[in-house]
């Protein structure tokens, strides 16, 4: 490439005997980025249960309030958003994966093809995303209050337990306000996805940039396409683990 | 990967012999993870010396409540009027003292000095994995430290809710002071912190993982190299969950959420609005990371003091692959015990039961580590050098703040000792104390490698003995509070009629941490004199084993000018009996085959010889003293 580059063998970088991992640094330093970040979503997801077990009947049933679809006014239509939602991320990670091998093979036209997919993947999903905040948002729900309440079971196992005094009765809507970490814990922990999915798609227009501009194919491999496409990976699993926890439990 | 093209040290170091680059890319932006170090060493140690100030000022305070202190009010303004410091200063002195200590010095100034400089030197390595992510694991914590110091000068004070920063005080901004700005100053500097601690801890993981030279097998590794890993291995794991735990109690304060607040009553209404959550939730994600950061602290002082005991005793580490193991084990059983600094908090009695049994069991191997070090020393050839007098002093102090471990860590008991001195007493020992002398240890065995010149050795000596005497003068008297139930973070004894006994106790006590402070003076001198105008060193002042002494004094980006030497054994081949010299280092190639099994392990020599010592151990150690009065360069 430049004067400063070298081309170097296993034997130099690797000299201890057999690679532990037999994958270079720069997919290993990806690897514990990614095995810290899963300790961070874990603390979030560990704090949502905590608080939301210790609320036990008395927290919102999910299917009841994302029940909405654009241009589907009135209808009750359970999860199916949020499940049109997954179904584009994981899309894109299946697009992501044909990016990756087909730089195995060193097509840079696949690559790039790809890897735009996948780009619009994530576009798409952070749309919906903000879609469904917006409709969350309109509905009455923020970081200080939320107006999804409880059901009449739910109630009356709230006062037994003794924090009815949590709920107040709201006018407009006739139900009472429920438990409000059920917004706040909503959009921290979707939002932190989001903004994983976000800084994934930053990544991989660069790398795309990159593909088109022959970087890669001047380097002779694509490891920078795998790179991203294991965070990629990571933000998809990350997001089935929100899903059954915040939608489907 | 083997067609990989890869931009290598060793490519840079070929462009550098040409071109000596501008001062800002050596001194300031280098990516050189030798300079890295002496950066983190420096702040480190001007961190120190700011936390180890404010010790001493609210020791001042509990020693003598009633008495006015002109220089303060000099230099602390309105936080200290009539020279009486302020009772929410005080505060805030306790807590950033906490949060400098635990995290500043013995965090990124222990763990950030002597990973950076020791990984790649004793691996065999140009430099770390990524450079580049070094040097910016340097300036998040820099940013850091700034963001920390800055919060002195804000109006409301720095935050004052204990290095915890437990909720409901620093969640609600109006509860004291400092709760204000303050906290989320403290909060941001933890940011960053955990930025720069995750950028630094996956580069030493991957560089030890896969940068090693030829014939650097895991098991040939220094146990220096073996405590880095796994603290850094620690470091990337538990921190993000501090960073998770920050960013709830970020949303509660500046953004109105209720995560960690529930009911709060003020004269029978309930004073919050934004009700719900639990502060006992932030306990439990705090510790997660708080107990994991003791061992994120200890680990590389007890990697130091393997090496420098092992150096100095010329003998072979005894039981190299226990101590590995018994890193292991600490490594991993420190994440399993969180809770019994919870034990109060209400916890059910089986859970707290489970805690306390996975901490005592921590008790083994740091038992394992510390028989192994006394039988390391035994019948060696122990030459006392101010770094063995530190590695040996680390050794006093984990055995016994370890020992108040075990009364802490039974869940009856501390139900008595919980928040008093005993437990001030016990971490001040265990791992402040202990680590400090691993860190003293770690910079007086590498000061040569660091700088090119030799320290002082008296000065070492003076500064030994008298922060050893000082530090237990300190914190041993602070046991029989505890037992008494002096509560720590208290302000003025005197106005409780029961404490009022331990006052001549208060005053010995702040006498000795003011001597201790002052003996830091010798160190600062010695080590900025030596910088200079020291003895220039010799290439392997300490006759050692390991790779570090093999690259040339005069510092090198790609540390060795030529290949990178090759391994033949383990480092701790000391005293071999075929050999003249007492010690083998690692890159001289040699016919090892009869020590050596059928898998290529190293085998321990069968037979060593008499060791032709002419003083017993326990002479040698005295004589150490006996120099302290000779007034002879050592």
């Amino acid at each position: 490439m430049t004067d400063n580059t070298i081309i170097i063998d296993e034997q130099t970088t690797w000299a201890g005997g057999r690679s532990p991992f037999n994958v270079s640094y720069g997919k290993l330093m990806m690897w514990l980025f990614l095995l810290s970040d899963t300790f961070t979503f874990s603390c979030l997801l560990i704090g949502y249960g905590a608080i939301r077990f210790s609320y036990g009947e008395g927290w919102p049933d999910p299917s009841t309030v994302f029940n909405h679809f654009p241009f589907a006014h009135g209808m009750n239509l359970p999860l199916l958003f949020v499940s049109l939602m997954t179904f584009i991320l994981i899309g894109s990670s299946v697009t992501m994966v044909l990016a990756v091998e087909a730089g195995h093979r060193n097509s840079k036209k696949e690559v790039a093809k790809y890897m735009l997919y996948t780009i619009v993947g994530g576009i798409m999903f952070l749309s919906c995303q903000a879609w469904e905040w917006s409709q969350f948002i309109g509905e009455g729900a923020s970081l200080r209050e939320n107006l999804f309440g409880l059901t009449e079971a739910g109630k009356i196992k709230a006062a037994g337990l003794g924090f009815a005094h949590h709920y107040t009765w709201i006018e407009g809507v006739d139900r009472m306000a429920g438990p409000v970490p059920f917004a706040s814990l909503f959009f921290i922990v979707t939002g932190f996805h989001g903004f994983h999915v976000f800084s994934g798609v930053v990544l991989n227009i660069i790398i795309y940039i990159n593909t088109i501009k022959g970087t890669y194919e001047r380097r002779g491999h694509y490891e920078m396409v795998e790179k991203v496409g294991l965070y990629w990976h990571f933000v998809d699993l990350v997001w089935v683990f929100v899903f059954t926890f915040y939608y489907l439990i | 990967m083997s067609t990989a093209t890869i931009q290598t040290g060793h490519a840079n170091h070929d462009a550098h012999e040409h071109q000596e680059p501008s001062f800002v890319r050596k001194y300031i932006f280098s990516t050189d993870h030798k300079m890295i170090s002496k950066q983190f060493l420096i702040t480190g140690i001007i961190m120190g010396c700011l936390g180890m100030f404010m010790s001493v000022l609210f020791r001042l305070q509990l020693a003598w409540p009633d008495q006015s202190f002109g220089f303060m009010e000099t230099i602390l303004g309105t936080w200290a009027k009539d020279g009486k410091l302020d009772p929410n200063f005080y505060m805030a002195l306790v807590t950033i003292h906490g949060t400098i200590m635990v995290f500043y010095v013995l965090t990124a100034g222990l763990s950030g000095t002597f990973s950076n400089l020791l990984i790649p030197l004793q691996v065999g390595a140009r430099d770390m994995a990524s450079p580049f992510m070094n040097m910016l694991s340097y300036w998040f914590f820099f940013i850091s430290s700034v963001t920390l110091l800055s919060s002195f000068f804000i109006e409301t004070g720095p935050a004052s809710s204990g290095w915890t920063v437990y909720p409901p005080l620093s969640a609600l901004p109006k509860a004291m002071p400092g709760s204000g700005l303050g906290t989320t100053l403290w909060l941001l500097a933890i940011v960053f912190f955990i930025v720069s601690s995750l950028l630094g801890g996956i580069n030493y993981i991957s560089t030890i993982l896969n940068m090693r030279t030829k014939g650097m097998s895991m098991n040939r590794m220094p146990l220096t190299l073996w405590a880095f890993f796994f603290t850094a291995i620690l470091g990337v794991l538990s921190f993000p969950v501090l960073l998770g735990g920050a960013l709830f109690l970020i949303f509660d304060r500046s953004f109105g959420t209720s995560f960690y607040l529930s009911d709060i009553y003020l004269q029978g209404i309930g004073a919050l609005t934004n009700v719900g959550g639990s502060p006992i939730l932030y306990q439990h994600l705090f510790w997660f990371l708080g107990h994991p950061e003791v061992y994120i602290i200890l680990l590389p002082a007890l990697g130091i003091t393997s090496e420098v005991i092992a150096t100095n005793a010329r003998k072979p580490i005894f039981g190299y692959t226990a101590m590995v193991i018994s890193l292991m084990a600490i490594a991993f059983l420190s994440f399993i015990v969180w809770g019994h600094h919870m034990f109060i908090t209400g916890m059910n009695p089986f859970l707290g039961t489970v805690f306390m049994y996975v901490t005592l069991i921590i008790a083994v191997p740091s038992a394992v580590k510390t028989f192994n070090y006394i039988a390391t020393l035994w019948k060696g050839n122990i030459r006392f050098t101010p770094a063995m007098l530190f590695a040996i002093g680390l050794v006093s102090f984990f055995i016994s703040g370890g020992l108040t471990g075990i009364y802490l860590g039974n869940s009856a008991l501390d139900i008595n000792l919980h928040d008093t001195y005993f437990v001030v007493a016990h971490f001040h020992l265990v791992m402040g104390s202990a680590a400090i002398f691993g860190m003293m240890s770690g910079i007086y065995h590498w000061f040569p490698r660091m700088f090119g010149k030799m320290m002082n050795n008296t000065l070492g000596y003076f500064h030994f003995w008298f922060t050893f005497i000082a530090a237990y003068m300190v914190f041993f008297p602070m046991h029989f509070m505890g037992l008494a139930g002096v509560p720590r973070r208290y302000y003025q004894f005197t106005l409780i009629p029961e404490f009022g006994v331990w006052m001549d106790v208060n005053v010995l006590i702040t006498v000795s941490a003011i001597i201790g402070a002052l003996a830091q003076i010798l160190f600062l001198y010695n080590f900025f004199y030596s910088i200079f105008k020291g003895k220039k060193a010799v290439q392997n002042p300490w006759e050692s084993n390991t790779l570090e002494w093999t690259a040339p004094v005069k510092h090198l980006h790609g540390n060795w000018p030529g290949a990178i030497p090759t391994v033949y054994r383990g480092a701790y081949e000391y005293s071999r009996p075929d050999r003249e010299e007492d010690f083998y280092p690692q890159h001289i190639p040699g016919n090892d085959n009869e020590h050596v099994d059928d898998h290529g392990y190293i085998l321990p020599t069968p037979v060593r010889k008499e060791i032709p010592v002419a003083e017993k151990p326990a002479t040698v150690f005295f004589t150490s003293f006996s120099r302290l009065f000779s007034f002879k360069r050592a």
